[in-house]
């Protein structure tokens, strides 16, 4: 099942979390209470020039030296601190969560026209394959993600949740089958600016996975989704694919519709489906995904996962269920239904 | 000088029930080995060369014939085998290589036999293929690692690069390369009308393409071997694509050889060799002798036929064959075709047949990780051949990493082949490894055709079953999609080379 939900103020008005927790909550029925989370851009204003990395360590001790030294190796850590928490009465802090903001020394990568995200992404692969207890799980710029294994109350709670503002917001409310309780198996998944959230299952992951791995992305969350942020990361930022386009090689049209198109479109398509066959990913799903100017959410080629769009003014809602937008805003301009792997795409003015 | 081995035990006993014989005498015509006679009011056998083709059992109306395989056997021994003892005796009488038909022979463990498949239950839904579309289209050639795009004036897209040519198919099952000579004309008309109407392809093999064959041009992929029979530049262009043999799975390392008693006219002139003569394909091709020499030859071909069509290479499932198919993938060519050690051939020396080369599930296997390594895998398409029979096969193998398959003798069982192994004769009771005319007759090309395009069709629905079952409607996403597979009681060294997981695991 899972329950997601996701928002962006075009005009980059913020909004604080507390309407997203109500809507997240509203869809209870489709969760069971191990996992839930929120990713929010614009969070923090005052360190938006660096990376803001948040980590899970299981020992501070004995784990952050380790993660500090690889930091302060590859650039300068500008502030870190403990993540603010709540404790609350069924949620207690299995990890610490901790945020470094963290500029790397771009001088150290020099064969690369991207050097500071090539850097970040080296690093959150490295430190959670090769650190035993630290795995980071947000690493974008002015975003940050927030999940831990509980009730989507409970985790909003306790990372007081209403005290971030952000122009775009995703959530997700999970029913685990695989790593149950694991926090860093909660959603969203996040690699540098992109952040996904995902209702469903990738029959596809062990292609997508292969196919990922051959580029240098290191897959070690345990799970299909994180899949999705490394290919959306290829796809858009390496291999500069349109957001549109990136949806349609992840999920393209059958043949039969691509054989009808004309000689124009079908060239294209065409070619995306031959470049990209292997990113291309199967089975039911509903994703959402985000980075800093835009919000994106597609179903597979068949909608085997429900997905709805909604429009209120500058706001754009993509969520499961129509009832969590109008929880989050009842007097909604205009309510769709995308059709099977059509994109809902919003962008900041 | 007396020969002192003596006659060896007979291989198989023809037995008649005359109680059952109503001596229409068929048996007799059928079979073009000898082993029935009609003598007086009985039906008499000489068991002796009888190869079990079965032609006799198909054709009696009585069900009177029955045939028995090693009616007396040797002293059992687990070290020194029939075969092995076999071997020496023919040996000790004529001194030279032992020759042998069909595939590999020996017991070794069968990796298909040993890895199963995953189906969907709860989390996710299987998917009905008769109710939802499944894609099986596979494109076959070199693709771009990523696209170049221009933005025009209102807002749309163009696209810049230009895609290589691809073969298009509609089922990843396609037929291997068994050359006119090898195989009869009629059992080639057969198969070509097979692929024709399944939208799917077969090879010539290095046998020329005979004139009957051009209506079905389109569907064929033209062959280049050491010997370069039956090549010349109308050839090339006929071919929908072209493929280099540098090795086959059935005998690695050696040349082949088609015997002068099967070069008939039609056969000679396709060849461009003089009738009666033996065609013999050198063990390497003489102007290839390294890798850069391949790329040569891939460059010429394609040069020659103005970079219209896709070159295959194909090679042996090596030891080495992860490192041969990179090197391969950074030439101008388009696919590699990995041949494992259990492919069929009309004639091989038995010592090569059975203990040279690799079985093609770990080749596969090793090539898809060897080429995504190096991140090179949409340089070429990767085509698995050798011991490829049901649709299982089909679905593991692209699911260890291959793009399509090639069948040989599962075609040739679709034509009446019952796998006798006796091909080098060339008296084929089934009209298939034969050239001739009485018994090519009895082949009927457009009936031979019905038979493959059934098995090929029959094969598809069940590939399509076993992935929407899966979960998976595209096959792109079934291809190296090993997650999908899990090995039963096969060792950790061989489940690392194919990553796959346990069963349970």
């Amino acid at each position: 099942m899972c329950g997601i939900i996701g928002v962006i103020d075009r005009g980059r008005e913020v909004m604080d979390g507390s309407a997203i927790r109500r809507s997240l909550s509203l869809m209870n029925e489709r969760g069971s209470g191990e996992g839930a989370g929120y990713v929010a851009y614009g969070v923090y204003p005052e360190f938006r020039d660096y990376f803001a990395l948040h980590v899970f360590f299981d020992n501070l001790h004995e784990t952050r030296p380790k993660v500090d030294a690889l930091l302060h190796q590859w650039g300068r850590v500008v502030h870190d601190e403990e993540i603010p928490t709540r404790d609350t009465a069924r949620l207690r802090k299995v990890h610490t969560p901790w945020r470094y903001f963290f500029k790397p020394d771009v001088r150290l990568m020099p064969r690369s026209t991207t050097p500071a995200e090539e850097i970040v992404t080296e690093l959150v692969m490295r430190i959670n394959t090769a650190i035993d207890g630290a795995l980071v799980f947000s690493s974008g710029r002015n975003v940050g993600v927030f999940k831990a294994a509980g009730w989507p109350e409970e985790v909003a709670d306790f990372y007081r949740i209403e005290e971030y503002e952000g122009h775009c917001w995703l959530a997700h409310n999970r029913y685990p089958t695989n790593t149950p309780g694991w926090w860093g198996g909660a959603h969203p998944f996040n690699l540098l600016d992109w952040s996904v959230v995902h209702n469903g299952e990738i029959t596809s992951y062990g292609t997508n996975r292969r196919y990922i791995e051959s580029f240098g992305y290191r897959c070690t969350m345990f799970t299909d989704t994180e899949v999705v942020a490394y290919l959306v990361d290829l796809l858009v930022r390496r291999h500069g694919l349109p957001a549109e386009l990136a949806v349609t090689a992840l999920a393209p049209p059958f043949w039969d519709e691509i054989d009808a198109m004309d000689d124009r479109r079908r060239r294209l398509h065409h070619a995306l489906r031959l470049t990209y066959a292997s990113a291309m990913m199967n089975g039911p799903f509903a994703i959402a995904v985000a980075d800093q100017d835009s919000l994106v959410a597609f179903t597979d080629r068949s909608k085997l996962r429900p997905l709805v769009g909604a429009e209120a003014g500058d706001r754009l809602y993509v969520s499961s269920e129509e009832a969590a937008i109008r929880a989050m805003e009842p007097r909604l301009d205009r309510v769709f239904m995308p059709r099977a792997g059509e994109p809902i795409v919003g962008r900041c003015r | 000088m007396t020969p002192s081995i003596g006659s060896l035990p007979p291989k198989y006993r023809v037995t008649i029930d005359h109680d059952r014989c109503m001596l229409c005498g068929r048996c007799v015509v059928n079979c073009s080995y000898g082993v029935f006679r009609l003598d007086g009011d009985r039906v008499r056998t000489n068991s002796r060369v009888c190869t079990a083709c079965h032609r006799c059992v198909a054709y009696c109306p009585r069900d009177a014939i029955s045939i028995q395989e090693r009616p007396l056997d040797y002293r059992t021994h687990p070290v020194w085998t029939r075969g092995v003892r076999e071997s020496i005796y023919s040996q000790a009488r004529t001194g030279k290589i032992v020759l042998a038909g069909m595939g590999n022979a020996l017991d070794y463990p069968m990796i298909f036999d040993r890895l199963v498949l995953d189906a969907c239950q709860v989390t996710n839904p299987s998917i009905d293929p008769l109710r939802e579309p499944m894609e099986l289209r596979t494109y076959l050639g070199k693709k771009p690692q990523r696209l170049e795009l221009g933005t025009r004036g209102d807002g749309g897209v163009d696209l810049l690069t230009e895609l290589a040519p691809n073969l298009c198919l509609e089922t990843p099952i396609m037929i291997g390369h068994m050359s006119y000579g090898a195989i009869s004309l009629n059992a080639q008309l057969a198969m070509a009308r097979a692929v024709s109407g399944q939208g799917t392809f077969m090879g010539t093999g290095e046998g020329g393409l005979a004139e009957p064959l051009r209506p079905y041009q389109g569907h064929l992929i033209v062959q280049v071997a050491s010997g370069r029979f039956g090549v010349d530049i109308d050839y090339l262009e006929r071919g929908a694509a072209i493929e280099i043999k540098i090795g086959q799975g059935a005998k690695p390392g050696i040349g082949g050889h088609l015997p002068g008693e099967k070069v008939n006219a039609l056969v000679s002139r396709t060849r461009m060799i003089p009738e009666g003569s033996d065609a013999i394909s050198p063990a390497p091709h003489h102007d290839i002798y390294s890798i850069e020499d391949l790329a040569q030859l891939v460059r010429s071909l394609k040069e020659a036929t103005g970079w219209k069509k896709p070159v295959f290479v194909k090679i042996a499932a090596v030891h080495n064959v992860a490192a041969i198919a990179a090197g391969i993938a950074r030439s101008a060519a388009d696919a590699v075709v990995v041949d494992g050690f259990r492919g069929g051939t009309g004639a091989a020396p038995r010592v090569f047949r059975d203990h040279v080369g690799i079985p093609v599930e770990a080749a596969v296997a090793a090539v898809d990780a060897k080429l995504r390594s190096q991140g090179i895998r949409n340089e070429v398409s990767v085509i698995a051949s050798g011991g490829i029979r049901e649709s299982t096969d089909v679905a593991k193998i692209i699911a260890l990493g291959a793009d399509a398959v090639y069948i040989g003798t599962a075609a040739l069982v679709a034509l009446g082949c019952r796998v006798c192994g006796s091909c080098y004769r060339g008296l084929c009771p089934w009209g298939i490894a034969t050239q001739r005319q009485d018994l090519v007759d009895r082949l009927d090309p457009v009936a031979g055709g019905e038979q493959v395009g059934n098995l090929i069709h029959g094969w598809t629905l069940e590939l399509a079953e076993l992935m929407g079952a899966a979960g998976i409607n595209s096959i792109e996403s079934l291809r190296g999609n090993r997650d999908r597979l899990r090995s039963y009681m096969v060792d950790q060294a061989l489940m690392d080379v194919l990553d796959v997981k346990s069963v349970g695991a």
